[in-house]
């Protein structure tokens, strides 16, 4: 079902964790569809993307495009990283399959939300960043056992 | 461990070897066709009312009762349209419920599509139908009552007996998917009031692509498949000999162990249960604890996604099944577990083991200590675990 670089990166993912003080974090998706995934980046004073970490609650597709998202943001301009789209996260991944395209859209939108936080936080404008549509719901909540 | 563990018995078990054996000479040594008048072909007419034999004894029903289809789906597909079609004069209204197959939903939601209406009863938290809620359901224009004997997902046991008492009470027709029961409980359609049942060979350790209709005398479906004579002008299309004769060895096979097989499954079933729920937070068993099917285990793991627990198992030899929303293609999780009341969030996280008898104990204390492994690592990757221990 997976290519071999969904299943490595699935198996192995990179940049799993989070930040204590981030620059910026963004959550996406919601827990009714069954994927969230959340970004934090530590980003200097350059605008240079030093670290990012993610977790994700979803299906290996989930996974595998977060763990992706990270590698291609890592190191990059905030410019640079807005450019990272849910196109070159698949294909950086070899492709998906059809119902999991949904997964990269859902990587490329928390980068977009943890860099729109970021902005929020600093008081800044991003060129060509606007407010992240799909931010986890507030009411969304968790019913425990 | 380097050998596969098998735990997805409800999707479809091991075609056992004396099935094979003697389902073989019937390709390429007895391969007449039973509708052939010369001897070469009788002896395959003998083997298919053999099997026929076989099965209606193990349901308690009359040799002429038994109609050979392609599967479960098929013989479901059957019941519904062919009850629709033949009874419509009386009315067009059909009860069913919310947990049922899709085999029996997709074709009511076609049948609504017909003109039919439909009532889909609902279930309680363990997933029993409510029976005073389908009792109230039938009306004067009710034709068919279909419930299924035992849940393919969650394994819970309905009370057949009850419903096929509320049905023959009212005179409708009452229709039971027993694809998953048959084998692993005891069916009488006498005793329970059952019409029609349907079954399939491969969740018996028979062959895929063979399954049967049950239709009490006297009730008066008639094809939907037209061409040949053959099953009583019911069900046309040359027999699957091979695989008819399979799904009988396979009936004698199970009639003959069940007792014996499903003590010990169950005794590893519970052993199972007991441990995950004990050793794994924040974990939840679908279904009744002990209305359910001997081979069956349902688990939701609260703050961890279906799909990622079932890839990580099969990268340690082991095969199960979920009722994540990821494995369908589909947002949406399992209607079995949104029907028990389950929320969203913990639906996806589900998890089914179904066992089978040759599973050993030690392979259960593997799986449930993947289980334990894979959930953690999940979970640390959560982000709805990390909310959920900030707010603690």
């Amino acid at each position: 079902m997976y290519t071999a670089k969904v299943m490595e990166h699935f198996a192995n993912p990179r940049n799993m964790g989070e930040i204590e003080n981030a620059s910026g974090v963004g959550t996406v998706g919601n827990a009714k569809c069954g994927d969230i995934m959340r970004m934090y980046l530590d980003i200097d004073d350059e605008g240079i993307i030093r670290d990012v970490k993610f977790k994700t609650f979803g299906c290996g597709a989930a996974v595998a495009t977060s763990s992706m998202a990270t590698e291609l943001v890592k190191g990059k301009t905030i410019q640079e990283a807005l450019q990272v789209t849910n196109k070159a996260v698949m294909e950086a991944l070899d492709g998906l399959p059809p119902v999991k395209v949904h997964c990269s859209l859902l990587a490329e939108e928390a980068i977009h939300a943890a860099l729109w936080d970021y902005a929020q936080k600093r008081g800044i404008q991003i060129e060509g960043l606007s407010q992240p549509k799909s931010d986890i719901s507030e009411e969304e909540h968790v019913e425990q056992y | 461990m380097e050998k596969k563990i098998y735990l997805d018995n409800a999707a479809t078990t091991q075609t056992r070897p004396e099935v094979v054996e003697a389902m073989l000479p019937y390709f390429n040594v007895m391969y007449g066709n039973p509708s052939s008048v010369y001897e070469f072909a009788t002896q395959n007419r003998k083997a298919v009312d053999d099997a026929r034999g076989i099965i209606a004894k193990a349901l308690g029903a009359q040799v002429n009762e038994i109609y050979f289809t392609g599967g479960g789906t098929e013989a479901d597909n059957w019941a519904l349209k062919a009850t629709a079609d033949a009874y419509e004069n009386k009315g067009k209204h059909i009860i069913t419920t919310k947990i049922e197959h899709h085999a029996v939903l997709h074709t009511c939601e076609y049948l609504k599509s017909k003109g039919f209406e439909i009532t889909y009863a609902d279930v309680d938290e363990y997933g029993i139908v409510k029976l005073d809620q389908l009792e109230k359901a039938i009306r004067p224009t009710t034709i068919l009552i279909s419930v299924m004997f035992a849940n393919n997902e969650i394994g819970t046991i309905q009370p057949i007996k009850e419903i096929g008492a509320i049905a023959k009470k009212h005179n409708v027709l009452f229709h039971t998917d027993a694809v998953q029961a048959f084998g692993q409980v005891d069916i009488d359609v006498n005793d329970l009031n059952i019409d029609m049942l349907s079954a399939s060979a491969h969740k018996l350790n028979g062959p895929k692509g063979v399954g049967l209709l049950y239709i009490r005398n006297g009730v008066k479906i008639r094809s939907f498949i037209h061409g040949g004579a053959q099953e009583r002008q019911r069900r046309a299309g040359t027999e699957n000999v091979p695989g008819i004769v399979g799904f009988g060895k396979a009936v004698e096979l199970a009639m003959a162990s069940m007792k014996e097989r499903t003590d010990k499954e169950i005794k590893l079933r519970d052993y199972l249960i007991k441990r995950v729920l004990a050793e794994v937070p924040y974990v939840r068993l679908n279904g009744d604890r002990h209305r359910r099917l001997p081979n069956n285990a349902n688990f939701s793991f609260q703050f961890i996604e279906g799909e990622s627990l079932l890839i990580m198992l099969d990268m340690n030899n082991i095969c199960a099944s979920s009722g994540s929303a990821c494995t369908s293609g589909s947002l949406d999780p399992s209607h079995v577990l949104l029907a028990i009341g389950l929320p969203h969030e913990i639906a996806h996280g589900s998890l089914r083991l179904t066992i089978n008898e040759n599973i050993t104990f030690e392979e259960i204390d593997y799986t449930v200590e993947k289980i334990k492994e894979i959930v953690d690592k999940l979970r640390k990757m959560s982000p709805l675990y990390e909310d959920f221990i900030r707010k603690r």
